[in-house]
């Protein structure tokens, strides 16, 4: 019996998860919870395991597509004899998936990225994706396209300044106006369903005695959205609005010189490439920095390591002292715990720490939810669990969705000056470059101090130089002043 | 004619139909030798006596449900709640039971109530007397809620509430009681409890509203007639069942609407008026939906110029109404 894989639910907030990866083939045998699939939610990957014995008969999805939660992936021969009831069903589900399969292949994986990106097909992706290309402008509706159409109706080559109401749409299919022709008279030279009327008013006045009266002839195309048959859809989206989105700055295919070779893209790197022009793009960065003398951290590491990685199986680094106060300082400044809107500054209660971890071709940033309610005991237990599973490719969704801040320990890498890009849609990020013990002037003495640099990139739309400058000062005395004779939990 | 205040009105509905119709009682706090808070009732209880214009305890759960059993009885009973801000302990009996008894008893039983009460602001009432939490009812099927905004409504929709089989919640603003007047017939005429009425005929805004936020959107419209715009101005009167047609035609008529309430905006009647106007109106629209009402704040202060600053006015209502003529 043929046994249909659908998408599971891979966090209680997760709608659609990215192919990855195929683990098993068309032929493939396959034991029951053996992992079939890779996929991708947002940055993280995990395992689909088999549901059950059998062969792997077709991959309904290919690799890269989208598919909602729920919607088949793949179907697997289980060798029980197949009812007839069961296959019917299945053919219906396949169309659904060429849906969501059209969407894709241009579809970045990670979901927010989507409405720029989604609008326009940039270029025929070379390959398999061709016969679904055509079917993807078919199935565009985001809302870029839909002005476009209605100026396509209106044969008038204005770029797409103006939108053009639902009244006025009806106005110009009823009497074959052509746009262009029309003066608007509300907000921004808006067209209003009065400058229509009064449009075709003196129009047809003066065509009356010619005879070449509102005739819908006028219209060069029909006024209706794109056809959603296939059978219209050859024609590729014309110029549809120009996507002004980072997704297209890329030019559409790169044939490599001679001496070059070009790394196809992963999804990873897209995601990754995509967040980073957007947060640039999005806030103007501003960077601060200053020298903690971590000498009270060290004695306290120092004395403690040994029993706390006995006590808790972790070895305890700078990081949970690091994150300890940090999380404090934003207590102090909670402007640095917030969000730009259009509306006003959004200042988040809950203080979820973001991690970012390094891997060698991704980047993960679990999330420790409410860090303000843990101990550095508890900061660094958390956090060596979420970076564990970062590696392992098992974090779930909703760890690494929610942060409100995000720390990274630059210094584990060696690294002693760094200018982060925001996580967003936080307001800063803070670095943790690496300890390194040099003279410094200590009254009026030179003394060798551990001294790590802390820097902060912030949203300059939020905050300014004062806030940002007094949420750093904050992190350094919260650390120097430590008590070093202070014992952990 | 002889022009009546709305208070007036009110009271003359009532009196004719008690004399017509010995069902007739009215009960409630103060509605009886003190002839209400506001007055409405005054000399009611003198000419009819102590068994048809009964003063309640301070209960309103028990106004509304003495009036519920009444009604099932066979009375017409009018419950009077003193000011619709203490309407909340009678909810319950009139969500839960009254809406639902035709329901529930496959149609054996009906309870034809008229709960009467003043809401709204503008009267220095503060906190506990400006509410106007119409659209909490106004959510509930197995009610019909109504709110007249003229003296001729006022008497016209009372005879017909009190002859309507099933409860009717009958809100009045208490700013119209006496600022209020108009033309009102002698003798016995109804006017209908689920439809609009089209106060002012205009063709480039349609604007729909109700109680005195009537009056205030008039006044606007007049104020921009003098610079060439048409308002169409639609008084919704019952905002249970909404007149479905007379919102789509006008709004459909002018492709531009304005909703004004003097309620907050969030789940309110203004909402439902932009949500109809949104099924069935698509295509007619020329700008967007545009809702104007009182603020996200929890209730009208007493110092006047913050209540001022609560309250629709025909100020903002012509601000709004130019904004929407520039679209």
């Amino acid at each position: 019996m043929a046994l249909t894989v659908t998408m599971p639910q891979l966090g209680e907030s997760v709608t659609e998860g990215t192919i990855a990866r195929w683990l098993k083939h068309p032929g493939d045998a396959i034991a029951k919870y053996e992992s079939i699939a890779e996929v991708i939610t947002d940055k993280v990957n995990a395992e689909i395991p088999a549901p059950a014995d059998g062969v792997m008969s077709e991959l309904i999805a290919p690799e890269g597509a989208v598919v909602p939660v729920g919607q088949p992936i793949c179907s697997i021969d289980t060798g029980v004899a197949a009812s007839d009831a069961a296959a019917e069903p299945q053919a219906e589900e396949v169309p659904a998936v060429a849906t969501t399969v059209a969407q894709s292949a241009e579809t970045p994986p990670v979901a927010q990225a989507a409405p720029v990106a989604k609008a326009v097909p940039a270029e025929p992706q070379p390959g398999e994706e061709t016969a679904v290309a055509p079917i993807q402008a078919a199935f565009t509706e985001s809302p870029p396209a839909t002005p476009a159409s209605g100026e396509a109706a209106g044969g008038n080559g204005q770029a797409g300044g103006f939108h053009v109401t639902p009244a006025v749409r009806m106005l110009v299919r009823e009497h074959g106006v052509d746009l262009s022709q029309v003066t608007g008279t509300g907000i921004g030279g808006r067209i209003s369903k009065k400058d229509v009327l009064e449009y075709v008013q003196r129009r047809d006045a003066s065509a009356g005695s010619s005879g070449a009266a509102r005739t819908p002839a006028a219209v060069p195309a029909p006024a209706t959205p794109p056809a959603l048959s296939p059978a219209q859809a050859p024609q590729p989206a014309p110029s549809a609005a120009p996507s002004p989105g980072p997704a297209s700055a890329a030019p559409a295919s790169f044939a490599g010189a001679e001496g070059e070779t070009v790394v196809p893209l992963s999804q990873v790197r897209k995601a990754i490439a995509e967040h980073m022009v957007r947060s640039r793009q999005t806030s103007p960065h501003a960077y601060v920095m200053v020298e903690v003398d971590m000498s009270a951290v060290s004695q306290i590491r120092d004395r403690e390591k040994a029993a706390f990685e006995q006590r808790h199986g972790v070895k305890l680094t700078f990081l949970p002292f690091v994150a300890r106060a940090v999380v404090e300082a934003l207590q102090r400044h909670p402007t640095l715990n917030a969000s730009w809107s259009d509306a006003g500054i959004v200042v988040k209660r809950a203080i979820n720490l973001g991690i970012a971890v390094a891997l060698e071709d991704n980047l993960i940033v679990p999330v420790v939810r409410d860090a303000d309610r843990l101990s550095i005991s508890g900061l660094a237990t958390t956090m060596a669990d979420l970076g564990a599973r970062a590696r392992s490719n098992h974090l779930k969704l909703d760890e690494i969705q929610g942060g409100t801040f995000t720390l990274n320990n630059t210094g584990a890498l060696g690294a002693v000056m760094t200018q982060a890009i925001i996580n967003q849609p936080q307001a800063a990020i803070m670095t943790m470059d690496l300890v390194v013990k040099r003279p410094v002037a200590v009254g009026d003495a030179i003394a060798i101090r551990p001294i790590m640099n802390l820097g902060l990139s912030f949203d300059h739309r939020i905050n300014d130089g004062l806030q940002a400058t007094r949420f750093v000062t904050s992190v350094q005395k919260l650390l120097e002043g430590l008590d070093p004779s202070a014992t952990l939990v | 004619m002889p022009e009546k205040t709305y208070i007036e009105a009110i009271r003359d509905g009532i009196r004719e139909e008690m004399q017509r119709d010995e069902r007739v009682m009215i009960l409630g706090e103060d509605v009886g030798a003190k002839g209400g808070v506001f007055g409405v009732t005054e000399g009611l209880q003198k000419e009819f006596g102590e068994w048809r214009v009964l003063d309640s305890p301070l209960a309103e759960s028990l106004i509304v449900g003495v009036a519920i059993g009444a009604a099932m009885n066979g009375l017409r009973p009018i419950a009077e709640i003193q000011f619709q801000d203490f309407i909340m302990p009678a909810v319950d009996q009139i969500i839960s039971e009254a809406a639902k008894i035709r329901y529930r008893s496959n149609g054996d039983w009906n309870v034809p109530m008229v709960l009467r009460s003043p809401f709204g602001g503008g009267v220095h009432g503060a906190l506990y007397h400006s509410q106007s939490i119409e659209a909490i009812f106004a959510h509930i099927p197995g009610l019909r809620v109504v709110v007249p905004s003229t003296p001729y409504d006022a008497k016209g929709m009372i005879v017909a509430a009190l002859r309507d089989p099933d409860p009717v919640l009958y809100f009045e603003h208490k700013r119209a009681y006496r600022a209020i007047k108009g033309e009102v017939p002698d003798g016995e005429y109804t006017v209908p409890l689920d439809r609009a009425r089209v106060v002012r005929e205009g063709e480039d805004i349609a604007l729909f509203s109700y109680g005195m936020m009537v009056h205030a959107s008039l006044e606007a419209a007049e104020r921009l007639a003098a610079d060439g715009f048409s308002c169409e101005v639609v008084d919704l009167r019952s905002l249970r069942p909404f007149d479905r047609a007379a919102i789509v035609a006008s709004a459909s008529k002018c492709g531009k609407v304005l909703i004004v309430q003097e309620a907050n905006l969030a789940v309110s009647v203004a909402s439902e008026v932009a949500a109809i106007i949104a099924e069935d109106c698509f295509d007619s629209l020329d700008a967007p939906v545009m809702r104007l009402g009182g603020p996200e704040i929890p209730a009208m202060p007493f110092s006047p110029p913050l209540e001022q600053f609560y309250l629709v006015t025909p100020n903002k209502v012509e601000a709004k109404l130019r904004e929407l003529a520039a679209y």
